[in-house]
């Protein structure tokens, strides 16, 4: 268990992580910030507290692999890269633009990036490739990655699924971030997604449900996965558009900036008073 | 002089003609090929038709069946060779190609992986599993995406060659194979990456073919020879790169151009040399192909003759260029 110090960092970053969402969407004139401050907290974990990573070397063999399969979600993993050293945080400001680095969806060009992904249902598969590698080459390195609650509509996550179950990957840690709102609404209303732990139960996997917000759960989630045989799928209760009141569990703002700058200061001071 | 039957695979020529079966020799490359600990083959539950299986016996922790999902196949083929793995991936082309369009797109080209994709079974010479089965749209697909290499080998002698060169270099690439066991071209390594290979030379008229329709090219240019017509037949084996300066040559010095390929005549060999063609050195190109239709049962040569891919359909081709002035 991370100690209150640690804690209280970790909140800070996230807060700064969310701001940089807000903003570099908002630069961009668009982009996807639902579904990338829903996911907030899990990134922020994961890069500051678990992932064996090095930001001056990214291409470490023996590093842990990170996949965005909802590759939309890139205003959080960049922001997140970026604050943890990845690339310079001055990069944030061409997101979306022409002839810069960061794309609207994850691409692998970009430092600390393993896996290009957008088009979704493929980041999944993509990570079980890695994770299989692992046991091909003996090496202990775990493969984290993050599907969507819209993104498990697509047959392919099935496809992958049954594969790490089949193929017992038990250095696999999966996060579906269960906001439950997908780009024309919610989830259970365009296609009934029902209870998807006992589904990945189901598959074969080792699964659990927790508050995707709070860091004392992910840890422990993590935690939990380490110990347990198999591929391990944590369903993260999140918010979509967590932190900004009015982009929270409103569809609207799955792909959509703020509008204009005085919803941007609203947002960053609703961000300010988490 | 032939008789016209002879310029049909039935009832026997395509029996008199020395056949290899391109599959086995895609299998026991790979066998060869496998002594280096980095290469990973997987396939959709197709293995023993692909012979990816020749592969699993000799080294079964490398060799991954996912079951049929080509999908996924293609993402964990992409997964694995972004840690240093030269991966084959193998299922029949309608699949590899048409089912896993996106993820070929996405997480082989886009990504740029180091995959490779070897697909069977392309074309009318599926047989009798008929036309869910038949792709003859792979090549526009595949030529179709940045970064894919698109390789069409002739005989299984290349096939060998041809399997050494993608595993020898940095992929994608899609190579792609037939079910039937086809005529033997080559007694030797003639295969150069980018290059038409010269099968004999001519002036009248140029034929351009690929895959099976190699060996009914050569069999067509014997048989215009003895009517007064020289033919020089060109083995497209890489159809991206397409060889522009073989391409541009012929039309410079032949003036006519017919393409033959077990495909649709949309965006497979028959376009690309069009292509070129219209840019560079306009001259009158004919497509023999699959004519915007869908395949069905039958037996392979059956089929092969009754959609002219065959040599009769290439005299006829060259015979009705050849009324076009130069």
């Amino acid at each position: 268990m991370q100690g209150s110090v640690q804690s209280e960092n970790l909140e800070f970053i996230a807060k700064e992580v969310r701001k940089s969402i807000v903003k570099m969407t908002f630069e961009a004139k668009s982009g996807h910030p639902g579904g990338s401050l829903s996911v907030t907290e899990i990134l922020t974990y994961l890069y500051f507290r678990e992932l064996n990573v090095d930001p001056a070397n990214p291409n470490w063999p023996d590093r842990d692999r990170f996949v965005l399969s909802k590759g939309h979600a890139t205003p959080a993993l960049y922001s997140v890269l970026a604050t943890k050293g990845f690339f310079d945080k001055s990069l944030l400001r061409g997101f979306r633009k022409i002839s810069s680095l960061l794309q609207g969806h994850v691409v692998n060009h970009v430092p600390g990036v393993d896996i290009t992904a957008g088009s979704l249902g493929q980041g999944l598969s993509n990570a079980v490739g890695l994770a299989l590698a692992a046991r091909i080459d003996k090496k202990n390195y775990r493969v984290y990655a993050v599907i969507g609650d819209g993104e498990a509509d697509e047959g392919s996550i099935w496809e992958a699924a049954l594969s790490a179950a089949h193929l017992k990957l038990s250095n696999l840690i999966v996060f579906l971030d269960r906001n439950m709102i997908q780009l024309d609404g919610f989830t259970e209303e365009i296609l009934t997604l029902g209870d998807l732990e006992a589904k990945f139960t189901s598959f074969g996997w080792a699964s659990t449900t927790i508050n995707g917000h709070s860091f004392d759960e992910i840890a422990r989630a993590v935690e939990w996965a380490k110990k347990v045989e198999g591929p391990k799928m944590i369903i993260a209760k999140t918010v979509k558009g967590k932190g900004v009141k009015f982009m929270e569990n409103n569809p609207e703002y799955h792909g959509k900036p703020v509008p204009n700058e005085e919803k941007l200061n609203e947002a960053l001071r609703d961000i300010e008073a988490m | 002089m032939m008789m016209s039957n002879e310029l049909s695979w039935l009832p026997d020529l395509i029996n008199k003609l020395d056949k290899k079966s391109v599959r086995e020799a895609y299998g026991s490359t790979l066998v060869s090929i496998g002594m280096d600990k980095n290469v990973v083959v997987l396939d959709a539950d197709l293995s023993t038709s692909t012979h990816t299986s020749m592969f699993q016996k000799k080294y079964p922790d490398r060799f991954f069946n996912v079951g049929i999902s080509e999908n996924n196949m293609m993402g964990v083929a992409s997964g694995l060779s972004w840690t240093g793995k030269k991966v084959f991936v193998s299922s029949f082309a309608i699949f590899a190609t048409g089912r896993a369009y996106d993820f070929v797109r996405q997480s082989v080209c886009y990504a740029d992986s180091d995959v490779r994709i070897v697909a069977t079974h392309a074309g009318l010479t599926v047989g009798e599993d008929g036309a869910t089965h038949q792709m003859l749209e792979d090549i526009g697909l595949m030529s179709g995406l940045p970064r894919m290499r698109v390789l069409v080998p002739a005989d299984g002698r290349e096939t060998e060659q041809i399997i050494r060169y993608v595993y020898e270099n940095r992929g994608p690439f899609y190579v792609r194979l037939s079910r039937e066991k086809v005529p033997v071209i080559h007694d030797s390594d003639t295969f150069r990456y980018g290059k038409a290979e010269t099968i004999t030379d001519g002036d009248d008229v140029t034929i351009m073919a690929t895959g099976i329709l190699v060996a009914a090219a050569k069999i067509a240019s014997n048989h215009l020879k003895q009517v007064g017509i020289s033919a020089r037949v060109l083995n497209m084996a890489t159809i991206k790169p397409i060889d522009r300066d073989s391409v541009v040559k012929a039309a410079r010095e032949t003036g006519r151009i017919v393409t033959a390929e077990e495909h649709s005549i949309y965006n497979g060999l028959g376009s690309r040399v069009s292509e070129v063609v219209t840019e560079s050195y306009p001259v009158q190109v004919k497509r023999l192909g699959v004519n915007d239709t869908f395949g069905e049962s039958g037996k392979s040569w059956e089929l092969m003759d009754k959609y002219s891919l065959n040599p009769m359909g290439i005299v006829n081709s060259v015979e009705e260029i050849m009324k076009v002035n130069k």
